[in-house]
């Protein structure tokens, strides 16, 4: 008898067909919000160049303090930049460290999950007992921390987002992989000689990569709010460069006389992290309700 | 003077593939002072049937048509939320099948019997030291010290003991009791129905006995109805139903009781074929499908055959029913 | 009881002594040194060689690990570079600050979402229910800063209901409380979301459970059963997800504190950053990370007390 004709598979989630994921997703009204939102957000940061009419960074004094017109539709900064085209461009900032930060999370996450739940006793432990204390450190102070010793950076935020977020991904592929290792088609597979790389890759990842992928989709906003509070405290995302945060900061100085600049600065990130949690939510319900209370 | 006396009861479960008619014209007296039995496999609506009389059927569930006498005549089956909580464990009690879930975790023992006696108009020291009474009356022991304890302190027999108390205290006139002894071990169920018999005579309460066990309803009951998939198939006195059973069905769950095997057999004996589908139900009698001497005329609803007086058996072949089995 | 409570409390101590390894690595391990980074770019090798010797880093690295845990426990983090003065008094002359901040959150996040996850079991697929869940959803993803920036706006500065700075006048309880309202919402309306959803779902499983059909049984009022019975199972998990939670708040808090203007361990934190003020900071990260253990450790130990099973499972 062949490896594979003993081989079960039973993923805990299959994702199915993308129109059909669609399709299920639209038919709740919260995921077709949460979609429709994030659909705006990443066309509106794809034609940045397109949409924007003026130049993130062009300063302009003549046009400081602009409110809110059809020249500039979000107004104008303290240095007479387009809030609109800061905005867009911001976004664009903002979901690239969104997809990297998440995506090296994901994979040191899933890596580190894979060698606790599958290697000795000890080693599961010991990095049980690391993953506990590195949740102890409040995000923000843990990010603090650092960029006092390196200053701030784009660097920076993704290594925060990645300390931040690794536990809770190794933790879950680590209980999986616990699961899976004594499942019958993983034992089967292992009495006929299968290397530990091979179980892993063969085995074990289609089944623990749905559920993670669902949850890593729920963390984007979280990480879109980490990039987004850093550098409104100066600590991430360095001027001229636009960020969402950093515009909530030029607004915070001037909220008393120029409201619209922290209007411009906070929507999209409302607008951002809504619709991703929604759409996330709404993932999570279709495919995988076991995961309900974890996010 | 009867207690209880259900009268064509029927109760509907409204599902996605349409109604689920769980009981189906159901006939049930409880006399005062009688303990009867009601035997079925799982499924037959013996929960259906408790929660009728109770009034706490789920919300998709409800009675269309019949009638639930109680005492002088109230019917429960149409009484208000008000009136029935009014009833409910001061005139009827019950004591349910899970000892291990049916207390409230985070609650002492001697709070949560306290708190059922809020109608009671009794001070807090009077209200505990009935507990107290009560928790010795089953046998409890150092019952003032354990009222202060958490139901995860008592062994699942003495739970069953605390619950039994509990459902006595108010002295109701009926007690349901729906399987207590099932999650016991056989030496505790001796005790506990001892136990049951003893405090019944003491109150003089009527007791329903549900059970799927043969010996114990044999042991404890004096009338018992047999159910089948939502349908009362016999009833009768206990004595007449063990001894002269005429429908199919109650012979055969007879014959499949452990207890009563008169040969050793290498593998326990069952009842071949499963239930009816109760959303289609099928047209006349309901075993029809599981049975070995069906014939035409039991595509056409079976009378209520009167076997001697008060025993009935609701089939068309309740005299060959006996023959077959002569010959098998 | 006891032995549950020590059990808890040596593996809260574990921990934090672990977290503070791993602070003391990335101190070692980042580039870059503390000294020079506490002196600016403006600073001569010898100005930075005797800060060096002041901070005991010339000595070596296993010598420093010693004297950086021995002193710790003994409740000594040392000195604050520029005035001398002890980091754990500079430290816990914040905290009450951000204790008032939190239980303020604490209080709206209990207030408010206890009662409506209650609400929405109760009324299950009801419109209510939608309500708040959708609404639960939307303040758990909305950031913190967010909300502390645009309720400033609204409330302070557009409405001047509310104080838009500070903590209050010393000494005058009201205008403490007025100073408190808007930050503390800005930390725990997400959390209002997180207590309404847990407790909606915890009080929805709780209401099957076979004991609430038993208490029906003996005739207890719903309202009873409800908000007595049940309740007092389902909000156990409540304290569990205010221990997790305090770490988070702890995080929004710094954003509070800087967009009020409020003292406090987070803007502490802050400008000690913009002074390069290092001691301060690891100080600091320490007490919250150490009060966050402890926060946690008590949270078990009280859902101990509260659910007799869950002592009984520890054993």
């Amino acid at each position: 008898m062949s490896e594979q004709a003993l081989i079960e598979r039973r993923p805990l989630t299959r994702l199915g067909g993308l129109g059909r994921t669609l399709r299920r997703i639209m038919r709740e009204p919260l995921g077709a919000l949460g979609l429709s939102l994030v659909v705006f957000v990443v066309l509106m940061a794809l034609f940045a160049d397109v949409l924007a009419s003026y130049p993130s960074t062009k300063l302009s004094p003549a046009d400081r303090f602009q409110p809110a017109s059809w020249q500039h539709l979000l107004g104008t900064d303290h240095l007479g930049r387009d809030l609109f085209s800061r905005v867009l461009h911001g976004g664009r900032i903002a979901l690239a460290i969104a997809l990297g930060a998440t995506g090296a999370s994901l994979v040191i996450g899933i890596v580190l999950g894979l060698i606790a739940g599958y290697g000795p006793r000890w080693l599961d432990n010991l990095m049980l007992l690391l993953f506990d204390a590195l949740k102890s450190f409040p995000t923000v102070m843990l990010a603090l921390t650092l960029v006092t010793l390196t200053g701030p950076s784009l660097t920076a935020v993704v290594v925060v987002v990645v300390l931040v977020s690794v536990p809770g991904y190794a933790r879950i592929i680590r209980t999986q992989t616990l699961v899976l290792k004594s499942a019958e088609h993983v034992m089967a597979a292992r009495s006929m000689g299968a290397s530990t790389a091979r179980i892993l890759a063969v085995h074990i990842m289609p089944n623990v990569i749905g559920p993670i992928l669902i949850l890593a989709s729920m963390d984007i906003p979280v990480v879109v709010a980490i990039e987004a509070g850093l550098s409104f405290l100066g600590l991430g995302v360095r001027p001229p460069m636009p960020s969402w945060g950093s515009i909530l900061n030029d607004g915070f100085a001037n909220i008393r006389d120029s409201y619209w600049i922290v209007v411009a600065g906070g929507l999209p990130i409302v607008l951002t992290t809504l619709g991703f949690t929604f759409l996330g939510e709404t993932l999570r319900d279709v495919f995988d309700p076991r995961l309900r209370g974890r996010g | 003077m009867t207690v209880l006396d259900v009268r064509d009861l029927s109760v509907d479960f409204a599902t996605e593939d349409g109604a689920l008619q769980a009981l189906k014209k159901v006939e049930l007296t409880v006399p005062k002072n009688r303990i009867v039995g009601v035997v079925g496999e799982s499924g037959c609506g013996k929960s259906t049937l408790i929660n009728a009389i109770l009034g706490l059927l789920a919300d998709n569930g409800s009675v269309t048509s019949g009638r639930i006498l109680f005492e002088e005549g109230q019917d429960l089956a149409h009484l208000d939320g008000a009136a029935m909580r009014a009833l409910r464990g001061r005139k009827i009690a019950t004591v349910f099948q899970d000892p291990m879930g049916a207390l409230n975790p985070v609650l002492s023992v001697g709070r949560q019997m306290r708190d059922i006696q809020y109608r009671s108009g009794l001070s807090r020291r009077e209200k505990d030291t009935r507990s107290v009474a009560m928790l010795r009356k089953v046998r409890i022991p150092d019952p003032e010290k354990r009222l202060a304890q958490f139901p995860h302190e008592f062994s699942g027999g003495m739970k069953q003991r605390i619950a039994i108390a509990m459902a006595l205290m108010m002295e109701p006139s009926l007690l349901i009791a729906d399987e207590p002894t099932t999650a016991l071990d056989a030496t505790l169920e001796v005790t506990i129905i001892e136990l049951l018999k003893e405090l019944q005579q003491q109150i003089g309460c009527s007791v329903l006995f549900i059970s799927h066990h043969l010996g114990v309803i044999a042991e404890l009951c004096d009338e018992m109805i047999v159910m089948y998939a939502g349908e009362v198939v016999e009833r009768g006195t206990t004595r007449d139903i063990f001894h002269n059973a005429r429908h199919p069905y109650t012979r055969k769950l007879l014959a499949c009781d452990p207890a009563r095997l008169s040969h050793r057999a290498a593998r326990l004996p069952t009842i071949p074929g499963t239930l009816p589908d109760l959303r289609r139900r099928p047209a006349g009698c309901v075993f029809q499908a599981r049975c070995e001497i069906a014939d035409g005329v039991c595509s056409t609803m079976p009378p209520d055959a009167v076997v001697t007086e008060g025993h009935v058996a609701r089939c068309w072949h309740t005299s060959e029913a006996l023959a077959v089995e002569a010959t098998a | 009881m006891l032995r549950y409570a020590l059990k808890r409390l040596g593996l809260g101590i574990v921990i934090v002594s672990v977290a503070m390894m791993m602070l003391f690595a990335m101190v070692y391990v980042i580039p870059g040194d503390p000294a020079s980074v506490a002196l600016g770019p403006r600073a001569t090798p010898q100005m930075i060689e005797a800060l060096r010797a002041r901070m005991g880093l010339d000595q070596p690295i296993w010598m420093q690990f010693l004297k950086f845990y021995t002193s710790a426990f003994r409740g000594d983090l040392g000195t604050e570079v520029l005035s001398g003065r002890q980091v754990l008094d500079v430290v816990f002359e914040q905290v009450p600050f951000t204790l008032a901040l939190i239980a303020g959150a604490i209080s709206w996040s209990v207030l408010l979402g206890i009662p409506l996850g209650c609400i929405a079991a109760v009324r299950r697929g009801g419109f209510v229910d939608r309500v708040v869940g959708i609404l639960s959803v939307a303040v758990i993803a909305l950031p913190s800063f967010v909300i502390a920036i645009y309720s400033l706006l609204i409330f302070a500065v557009a409405l001047r209901w509310l104080p838009a700075i500070g903590a209050g006048e010393p000494g005058n309880l009201k205008s403490q409380l007025m100073a408190l309202i808007l930050p503390s919402l800005a930390v725990g309306l997400g959390w209002v979301g997180y207590i309404a959803r847990m407790v909606r779902a915890s009080m929805l499983e709780t209401l099957e459970a076979s004991h609430i059909r038993t208490a029906r049984a003996f005739g207890l009022s719903d309202r009873r059963i409800t908000y007595s019975y049940a309740l007092r199972i389902a909000i156990l998990p409540t304290i569990t997800l205010l221990g997790v939670g305090i770490g988070h708040m702890l995080s929004s808090s710094v954003f509070a504190e800087i967009v009020f203007a409020r003292p406090g361990i987070g803007k502490l934190v802050y400008e000690a950053i913009s002074v390069r003020n290092y001691p301060i900071v690891t100080g600091a990260v320490l007490v919250t990370t150490v009060f966050f253990v402890v926060v946690n450790v008590l949270a078990d130990i009280v859902i101990g007390a509260l659910d007799p099973r869950v002592r009984a499972s520890f054993d």
